[in-house]
């Protein structure tokens, strides 16, 4: 079992990759949380498999905590907000999704190259893996830019922290475990915020469209 | 028991009273009271570490030493002198109607824990905690400025929000690099975030992991500062929130973030032995300048002119120290000072000038001096200080900083020259008819707390004539200690 764990944990980081790519070219803002779920537990199985290969149980913690906040909680309450705000069958109209697409895999292999010579130094039994967690920020990232609804901005928003997590897992084997709790409390308590603004734009703007929210600009 | 305690337990203890109670009208009180006993507490720490010298608390997780004890000072004080100002400000906003009860608890408690994150940023050894502070300022801070609920507050809250979350998203990662650079030295068991220990083996650290964390943290923690082109947030966040907000993001805020990127910039120094970083600071530093000197006389909104203000001179505290001389870096740190005094102070007299006229347009704001002297003088003798007229402590700090540009780095001196001067001519231009212009207003229902106001002008004004010689030998102490 053990001689398996690190192309496990690649299998894993591929599929965290590739949920990544799927956030990007969903539309429907329902399947786009069912999407950030899976990307939630992909990421506690690896941290957890990698907990089980380093005999470490700081990461069984780190593992649970990411399953209670990003796979548990977050989602039941993203489903629970847009069920209220009637945002669940909305569909974004998204500009070119083969272009996003293209633009993804160069922010990919960008990322690729800008980790490659840190990720050789790593210690890490899935040092390899800085990269995918890299260019799972970039992605996010650029999730957010795009898109130009409230929900999947915040969904973009968490992604980010989720590649975050995956590199500190990989590239160090997990944060100290106060850093980890603060981070956690961070999360949700900024979900939290979020998810209150959600109702008072609604309320001031009668939508949730971020294009609303243009009228502080320079002229 | 020790003064830390208190300096970090009162806030803390004041956001959760605040949170029961902020809505009674004895709130506004216990709001100062609080904030002053956590002045008194930063006080008798920093007698403590001037007597005993730098000092470890709570298994090293908590470090004090010359650099960051008169950061908490400055922090504790300035909350203090802004509970007092927000006190009559808010009574006001209350009976404008902006104001409800509900929004009153959330504000004086946030206010409280907002305090809190920054002490807490500021005490921390732990490179990772700090992170955690920045964000918890940011969400703290989010709260504040949508506390309106206004439209124009919401859309400024999302976007701080936004905006900074993803920068502070590039700062978690520097800072997973840097940990990750401390476990190759360390080994996985003794791996450690915190900055003392990081700082005794910083000349093992690999320059390549080292060079990538500080360009990740220099931009997340550079959202933060404002730095150009990363500042896009700071003027809709100053506008739109209340104004003991605007004072406190300001004139604290932007310096704990700076402080951040101060304590990594030791740490790259050390680990590169290169002036690698000095040269991004340097740049960026210069860009924020000139570019927030230019959008500076676009503006309308007085408040938002302030605010890109603040970007000038963040950009300019980051030049001084990117330069990175001992002088420089005194320099940096004394601007850091008295530009958290007089912005702050400036701030605290635009507020009641917006409440007299009812709006934050500059055009319409006329005649402060005849309808409320103090304010009027207040704001005139603020702006003077802030464009580095002498004898405030403002002049002292920019000439330090452009003699030493002009020798250390020439190609630089001049559009620092340049950028000061449109930003001299553009304020001037703007706050002479505000102040002495006609007008018909009537003076306000509650007396505006102005104490705060001469205060921080004063201090701003004995750092110019003179700095007591334990304050000097502080701030050479702290300069040292940043010249690695």
């Amino acid at each position: 079992m053990l001689r398996h764990v690190p192309q496990l944990i690649n299998l894993f980081a591929t599929l965290i990759l590739l949920l990544s790519f799927a956030m990007i070219s969903q539309r429907r803002i329902g399947s786009l949380i069912n999407l950030f779920m899976m990307q939630g537990a992909a990421l506690v199985a690896a941290s957890w498999l990698l907990a089980y290969a380093t005999q470490q149980p700081d990461l069984y913690w780190s593992g649970a905590l990411t399953l209670l906040l990003k796979v548990v909680f977050i989602p039941w309450m993203l489903q629970r907000l847009i069920r209220k705000l009637n945002v669940r069958w909305d569909v974004e109209t998204l500009i070119n999704i083969p272009t996003t697409m293209l633009v993804g895999i160069a922010l990919v292999i960008f990322a690729f190259g800008l980790a490659l010579p840190v990720s050789r130094l790593s210690h890490s039994m899935a040092g390899g893996s800085l990269g995918i967690a890299l260019a799972c920020v970039l992605l996010a990232f650029m999730m957010m830019i795009t898109r130009s609804k409230a929900v999947p901005q915040v969904i973009g928003f968490l992604s980010m922290e989720n590649g975050l997590i995956f590199a500190a897992t990989t590239a160090t084997n997990g944060m100290p475990m106060i850093v980890e709790f603060g981070i956690a409390l961070d999360v949700l308590v900024g979900v939290l915020i979020l998810g209150v603004f959600m109702f008072q734009i609604r309320e001031k703007f009668d939508s949730l469209d971020i294009h609303h929210l243009e009228s502080l600009r320079e002229d | 028991m020790n003064a830390l305690f208190f300096v970090l337990g009162i806030p803390l203890l004041g956001s959760l009273v605040l949170a029961l109670f902020g809505h009674r009208s004895f709130a506004r009180d216990v709001n100062v009271l609080f904030s002053l006993l956590s002045f008194l507490a930063a006080c008798v720490l920093t007698v403590q570490v001037i007597n005993n010298g730098p000092a470890w608390y709570w298994s090293r997780q908590f470090y004090i030493d010359p650099l960051n004890v008169f950061l908490v000072t400055l922090t504790a004080f300035v909350s203090l002198s802004t509970a007092i100002f927000s006190r009559p400000y808010m009574l006001i906003e209350q009976d404008h109607g902006k104001m409800t009860p509900p929004r009153m608890r959330l504000y004086h408690s946030m206010y409280q824990l907002f305090g809190f994150t920054m002490l807490l940023g500021f005490t921390t050894n732990n490179l990772g905690l700090l992170w955690v502070a920045m964000e918890a300022a940011t969400l703290t801070t989010v709260l504040l400025v949508s506390v309106y609920r206004t439209a124009a507050s919401l859309e400024a809250a999302w976007k701080y929000f936004i905006l900074c979350g993803v920068g502070i998203a590039q700062a978690l990662f520097g800072t997973i690099l840097l940990y990750m650079a401390a476990e190759r030295v360390l080994g996985p068991e003794n791996a450690t975030l915190l900055w003392t220990n990081l700082n005794d083996i910083k000349a093992q650290l690999d320059p390549t992991i080292v060079t990538l964390a500080f360009v990740f943290l220099l931009i997340g923690y550079g959202t933060k500062v404002g730095l150009v082109p990363l500042h896009s947030w700071l003027p809709d966040a100053h506008a739109e929130g209340p104004t003991p907000v605007s004072a406190v993001l300001s004139g604290l805020l932007l310096n704990v973030a700076m402080y951040a990127v101060l304590r990594c910039k030791v740490l790259t120094d050390g680990a590169l032995g290169t002036a690698m970083a000095g040269h991004i600071m340097m740049g960026f530093g210069l860009l924020s300048v000139t570019v927030a000197a230019f959008f500076l006389s676009r503006q309308k909104d007085v408040k938002r002119m302030f605010a890109y203000s603040s970007i000038e001179h963040m950009g300019l505290i980051t030049f001084a120290f990117g330069m990175g001389t001992p002088v420089a870096n005194f320099a940096g740190l004394l601007h850091m000072t008295v530009h958290s005094l007089v912005k702050s102070a400036i701030f605290f007299t635009v507020g009641h000038a917006t409440q007299k006229a009812g709006t934050q347009m500059m055009s319409e704001i006329r005649g402060l001096i005849k309808v409320n002297p103090t304010v009027g003088w207040g704001l005139m003798i603020g702006v003077m200080a802030i464009l580095g007229m002498p004898p405030f402590g403002v002049f002292a700090s920019e000439f330090l900083i452009l003699t030493t540009a002009m020798r250390e780095q020439p190609w630089a001196a001049p559009f620092l020259f340049l950028a000061l001067v449109v930003a001299f001519a553009s304020i001037l231009v703007r706050v002479l008819p505000m102040v002495f212009g006609d007008t018909e207003l009537k003076p306000l229902a509650h007396p505006p707390a102005l104490i705060p106001v001469f205060a921080h002008l004063l201090l701003a004004l004995v750092l110019g004539l003179y700095i007591p010689p334990y304050l000097n030998g502080w701030y050479v102490q702290a300069s040292k200690m940043l010249g690695s």
